[in-house]
């Protein structure tokens, strides 16, 4: 432990004294809070220790010390590394204070950890479940929580070698076996009780008008064209005037952090690329990062290098797309987007060149990439970003930015200031949109970004144009690193040490993170030293800039919500793991 | 709000449409239906429109363009076929989804394993083309192909490939994926080299 970390823990022993404790486990960090003293502990850090940015809540099972621990990652807006609290709770009756008060960022990631985990949030304004179906028995991240067609703990299943025999897995198992209902559950008479408690939150407000106008609670979604998946917004309206808003989200949900506690580390790598399917290179950033991390291995310079240069072709790749979709959802339907596109497949013939894929590229692994750039590859990087991407990004400049149609759409419609940006734990484009400069490749340099001349791009009016524009503005910076990058790319060794496919993770915990393009993607990683990971979570950044929206979106017209969603740019397959 | 915004962004447009004719006088006869002209639409020389109208015209796929693995046989000299896999299993262990099931063959006198596959199925429905097989197996063996039109009328009939279904020759492989298969031609020979020289010294 460095000299700084201990001096910055006497600080905190003494200002908190018998409340909080540092985590003394092997290969663990931060501080284990009382949990009568969380909410104090937190609303301290935040005011007087500038931790004002709540990244990650999550839960870990720990099912043989019988205790559930929820772990809050919180980080300064001003950039540095992070303060890891962590609570413990029984799991039995599983009850932790909630942060929502000190924290409203923590609202959408307290529902999931009760929804997934059974931790009760006490206080939390509407603690519903969130990605599984109302009525849905059980808590399914909880260790002896079992899945339709389980199979064994973990992978490789033994079904399979030497001697398995081929089945279909929905043959051996048919459906309804293995599977819970709660008790006397009949599907002819069930009425789903969130659902009712979701349009009992919808009711009436009260606007402060002596006229007597009705108000309508309106479904936008789940099948509609400007939720690019299937997302639903609830939205109580006043005339055209949004009320209210409620996101509903879990649709696609095929829990992936239990699919990823079943994996062997190695074999989540092509999960991963699953979870934001437009920018799959970035998820495998970062989960690569944080399993190394525990590993304590490095990968060598050539791979860094090959690795920022994925990173960032794969950012220019979903800002392109990101502008052509919204564009889509404020009517200039497909143009602007097939224009889009079209820049996009170049790249994506780099990423099929490079790792065998155009979207699923599952490319990086613990010390390197999968393989080197075959030949020619670079020059067409080169090509690429030296030439024709800058070109195109000032053709899409011209194209769109003063178009007086989507001034009108965007200037001022979906605003989000600062103070609320940061509180949201909104990240990526969002948070810089709204005049708040941070960026994770700055704030806290992973990889080799502290190399390369880059500006963080900012913009400050955090309305629906400047998140528009904050995506131009980023695509030029990356392309920026790339130039750089593709100058200095240096020959060498692109793997450290054997590619193997059985790695050795030493127990401990890790939250490894990247700037993605949608923002701030880190991985949670809790290892006991077997094949598979313990815990395994993601923080999706689609998914928790999802807790800013009702904010951006009251007040402002029903057909600004589509432009405003469009404007946070999720992917549902991250948003619902 | 002159809509001179609006006009400025139709004038890309309308540079689009031009291009695109310019393109198709410019390389008149070469810019459809060749695979020079496919080559030259997928390269960041293009301009104007460049749609790659499939089924009639493909994308070239590049060498390490991966979709559903294959078993390689060596031919030998009266034609049969002789499995590079041996059926140690780290396909079967690296697997992500689990889509890959062997059966080893055992010695019908000694009831020892025979280093040669029983039975070798893989479940398409299930595999999600990631590669790791190919990429781990240490006999070069299983081998991730370029064939991507699979699409079949009866998933539960046809999905599940068996080992005849999945053996390919390995000329076949040294035609979709010539530079891995002279690298790992080159290193094969090298390591016998270098194994006859151990013995040529003891």
């Amino acid at each position: 432990m460095s000299e700084q970390t201990l001096v910055a823990e006497d600080i905190i022993k003494t200002r908190f004294g018998e409340a909080v404790e540092a985590d003394g486990r092997k290969g663990y960090e931060g501080y284990l809070v009382k949990r009568e003293k969380l909410v104090e502990v937190a609303t301290a850090l935040r005011d007087e220790f500038g931790y004002d940015y709540l990244s990650s809540v999550t839960a870990v099972d720990y099912l043989p010390e019988d205790k559930i621990e929820v772990v809050y990652h919180l980080f300064k807006s001003t950039g540095g590394p992070s303060l890891v609290i962590k609570v413990d709770a029984p799991r039995e009756n599983t009850s932790v204070p909630s942060l929502v008060p000190v924290y409203p960022g923590a609202e959408l990631q307290e529902r999931e950890a009760w929804d997934l985990m059974g931790v009760k949030f006490e206080g939390h304004p509407d603690l519903r479940r969130i990605l599984m179906w109302e009525g849905f028995a059980g808590h399914p991240l909880r260790k002896d929580w079992r899945e339709a067609y389980f199979e064994e703990e973990g992978k490789p299943f033994k079904s399979r070698w030497p001697d398995g025999h081929v089945y279909r897995i929905e043959d051996k198992n048919p459906f309804a076996k293995n599977v819970d209902y709660p008790a006397g559950f009949d599907p002819e008479s069930w009425v789903p009780e969130g659902e009712a408690a979701l349009y009992a939150g919808m009711g009436a407000v009260d606007v402060g008008s002596n006229l007597r106008t009705d108000h309508v609670v309106v479904n936008l979604g789940p099948q509609h064209p400007s939720t690019h998946g299937v997302f639903r917004m609830v939205v109580t309206l006043d005339g055209e005037t949004i009320l209210k808003l409620k996101p509903v989200m879990g649709y696609l949900h095929r829990n992936h952090e239990k699919i990823g506690e079943r994996n062997t580390f190695l074999q989540n790598m092509p999960f991963t690329d699953r979870l934001d399917y437009l920018s799959s290179m970035s998820n495998n950033f970062g989960y690569a990062l944080a399993v190394e991390k525990l590993m304590g291995i490095k990968p060598p310079e050539r791979a860094e290098y090959l690795r920022v240069i994925m990173a960032e072709l794969t950012r220019i790749s979903n800002h392109i797309f990101a502008i052509g979709m919204f564009l889509n959802d404020l009517g200039a339907y497909f143009t602007p987007a097939l224009y889009a596109i079209q820049e996009r497949e170049l790249i994506l013939d780099i990423f099929e060149a490079v790792s065998g894929s155009r979207m699923m590229c599952n490319y990086f692994r613990f010390g390197g990439v999968a393989r080197d750039l075959p030949e020619g590859v670079l020059e067409k990087i080169r090509s690429l970003v030296v030439d024709r991407l800058p070109r195109k990004v000032d053709e899409l400049d011209l194209y769109l930015t003063n178009n007086e149609i989507i001034r009108a759409r965007g200037e001022g419609v979906g605003v989000l200031t600062p103070e609320q940006a940061i509180a949201y734990s909104a990240a990526g484009p969002v948070l810089r949109a709204s005049g708040v400069p941070y960026d994770i490749r700055r704030a806290d340099p992973y990889s080799i970004y502290d190399r390369f001349e880059f500006d963080v791009a900012v913009r400050y009016h955090g309305d629906v144009y400047d998140r528009y524009l904050i995506r131009m503005d980023e695509m030029r910076q990356s392309l920026r690193i790339l130039q750089q990058a593709v100058r200095d790319l240096p020959e060498g060794p692109i793997q450290e040490g054997k590619p193997q496919y059985q790695v050795r993770v030493p127990a401990g915990e890790s939250y490894g993170r990247v700037e993605g393009p949608k923002g701030e993607l880190g991985y949670y990683i809790v290892s006991n030293g077997k094949a598979n990971p313990w815990r395994y979570h993601v923080r999706a950044p689609s998914f928790i800039n999802l807790t800013a929206l009702e904010t951006m979106a009251v007040g402002d017209k029903i057909a600004d919500a589509v432009a405003i969603l469009g404007s946070i740019d999720i992917v549902l397959g991250e948003t619902d793991r | 709000m002159d809509g001179l915004g609006i006009i400025k962004g139709m004038g890309v447009t309308l540079k689009r449409f031009v291009d695109t004719y310019l393109e198709d006088i410019r390389w008149w006869g070469k810019r459809y239906y060749t695979r020079e002209g496919v080559e030259l639409r997928s390269s960041a020389k293009t301009r104007g429109i460049f749609t790659v109208q499939y089924p009639e015209e493909k994308l070239i796929t590049p060498e390490e363009f991966r979709y559903i693995p294959f078993l390689v046989y060596e031919e030998g000299p009266n034609g049969e076929k002789q499995d590079r896999c041996t059926s140690c299993g780290i396909c079967a262990k690296v697997c992500p989804p689990q889509c890959i099931w062997i059966v080893r063959t055992n010695d019908p006198n000694t009831g020892r394993p025979i280093p040669e596959p029983a039975e070798f199925y893989i479940d398409v429905d299930i595999c999600m083309n990631c590669g790791f097989c190919a990429e781990y197996c240490p006999f070069d063996a299983i081998k991730m192909d370029h064939d991507y039109e699979l699409s079949v009328y009866d998933r539960r009939a046809k999905n599940i490939y068996n080992k005849e279904r999945l053996s390919k020759p390995v000329s076949y492989y040294a035609s979709i994926r010539p530079t891995n298969y002279a690298r790992e031609e080159k290193a094969r020979a090298e390591e016998a080299a270098a194994k006859a020289a151990r013995k040529a010294a003891r």
